[in-house]
């Protein structure tokens, strides 16, 4: 029997294939859509009849589909005489960046990019999009081929802002798990790409973050679903593989002393990764990287994340008192002050607002773990 | 991005806005009313927010457990039949402010005389998955 398409190798291509097309003259949405006939015939073809080079061979057949596709004949030979003029896929960092940027584009919803990313860049279907996101397929195609109208009319060489295309990635990797792909190994595969082909020290800042976060997913949910909150984690199951690569990503990123909220954020992950024991944290250095992320956004979110730091460095009444500056209507600021009105011993108070808490969940999970830390309060 | 329940009841709060049951507005009436919400999931449908859309029967049972070996209570003083749901629609949008204004929308489709019903809608967030990330 034939081997499997390694499809993870597969879609690393794509956005090298789509700026091809894209630079020899396709607009986007028909070089999209011939990229992905391109793939699906690579699926079928390839166990049989393995191509030496997937690219070119990619290259090859989408620009066929997308010359099937386009009526006109004089429109063709025009083409195919262009075709001729540059023989052969020249794999191109500046195309597959451009394409990033085109993904991430400021005209776009947040969710269009994000689906547009995953589909142009990532290379993945728009059934696999719409199962990973819930929803209906038509909604997806709909929601993919708006999303490619948008931007049909931007120039593929105009520069795109880094920041914009990382916020999409960060948007797929904070997606939970559902379907067949899982979004946040996508992200990092996709961030790692982008890392190959820009040079700033925000990328390198989301990349450490994102591989951090996922070297303890292992530890994040027990078997039955729950969560486990970060101080009950068993470590020796954190990925310490990824653990290394994350801080020595992120030690690369600061020496270059352009700080980033991205790289703020991964040294604060660090930090924890770093504890072999949650006593062994060291929160007084985890304020002072809040206390920086801070001056970079001031987020009531960060404000928030601080606030409990602040409680572990310096005691709960301490914690309160950060926390006294954020604002009500900040989601998970009513479990922050359960929590610190439980260490500080005031159990009552701390029973009701886990109560309250859970009622403004935002995730099942988060609902289930809230409710049972009120009910242990309130049968101890 | 985040989804939505807007959940259809069978009767408006206020008295003042209440209409007539459907089955004595003009067929044509209903008919557009009907219309109004195919049109607006096929609206949602291209813009990609819409997710299900399912209306209900207004017949139900009501059951209950109630010990091994007894057969379930189905009947008893509940809710009356217009207090329930009529049916519902999900959507998946960028902001809360995009689902009120599309509940705002649903809640406008047209009734007797082909005035907006404005009815009630309860909206409310569906549960999502927890992020990988809060910092």
């Amino acid at each position: 029997m034939s081997p499997p398409v390694d499809e993870v190798l597969l879609r690393s291509v794509v956005p090298g294939v789509l700026g091809v097309l894209v630079r020899r003259g396709a607009d986007f949405a028909a070089a999209e859509d011939a990229v992905q006939d391109a793939l699906v015939e690579a699926v079928r073809a390839w166990p049989a009849d393995p191509p030496r080079d997937p690219q070119a061979w990619l290259v090859t057949v989408a620009w066929r589909r997308f010359l099937d596709a386009t009526r006109s004949e004089a429109a063709r030979r025009r083409r195919e005489e262009v075709v001729h003029e540059e023989p052969g896929p020249v794999s191109s960092a500046d195309d597959t960046l451009q394409l990033y940027f085109l993904c991430a584009h400021p005209s776009l919803t947040p969710s269009s990019a994000v689906a547009l990313t995953l589909r142009a860049v990532g290379g993945l279907t728009t059934r696999q999009i719409a199962a990973a996101y819930l929803v209906p397929e038509a909604t997806m195609a709909q929601r993919i081929s708006r999303a490619k109208r948008t931007v049909s009319g931007v120039r593929f060489d105009s520069a795109g802002d880094v920041a914009t295309v990382l916020r999409v990635l960060y948007l797929v990797f904070n997606e939970g798990y559902s379907g067949d792909v899982d979004l946040a190994a996508e992200a990092i595969r996709l961030t790692r790409q982008l890392a190959a082909v820009v040079d700033h020290p925000e990328v390198a800042g989301l990349l450490a973050l994102m591989l951090l976060h996922h070297a303890r997913r292992a530890a994040r949910v027990a078997d039955d679903g729950s969560l486990v909150p970060l101080a009950q984690q068993d470590r020796g199951r954190w990925d310490t593989a990824l653990i290394a690569e994350g801080v020595e990503v992120l030690q690369a990123a600061l020496a270059r002393d352009r700080l980033g909220e991205f790289q703020a954020q991964a040294a604060i992950a660090a930090l924890h990764a770093d504890a072999r024991t949650a006593e062994e944290t060291d929160w007084v250095q985890i304020v002072e990287w809040y206390d920086e992320l801070l001056r970079l956004t001031d987020s009531p979110v960060v404000r928030l994340n601080r606030a409990v730091a602040v409680g572990e460095a310096d005691g709960a009444r301490a914690g309160l008192a950060a926390l006294a500056s954020v604002d009500a209507s900040v989601p998970r600021r009513t479990a922050v002050q359960a929590y610190l009105h439980e260490k500080d011993g005031d159990l009552p108070t701390a029973a009701r607002l886990y109560a309250e808490a859970a009622a403004k969940a935002p995730n099942a999970a988060e609902r289930d773990h809230l409710t049972r830390q009120a009910a242990r309060l309130n049968s101890g | 991005m985040a989804k939505y329940l807007m959940l259809k009841h069978y009767r408006s709060t206020s008295k003042s806005l209440d209409c007539a049951p459907m089955d004595q507005w003009t067929p044509e009436e209903v008919s557009a009313h009907i219309q109004y919400m195919r049109d607006f999931g096929a609206k949602l449908t291209e813009t990609g927010e819409f997710v299900d859309a399912q209306g209900v029967a207004q017949e139900g049972t009501w059951v209950r457990y109630d010990g091994e070996g007894r057969p379930p209570v189905t009947d008893g003083p509940f809710a009356e039949t217009k207090d329930l749901i009529a049916g519902w629609m999900v959507i998946d949008v960028d902001s809360y402010e995009r689902a009120v204004e599309l509940a705002g929308e649903l809640s406008a489709a047209p009734g007797p005389g082909g005035e907006p019903i404005r009815e009630w809608l309860e909206l409310r967030p569906v549960m999502s998955e927890p992020p990988t990330v809060r910092e």
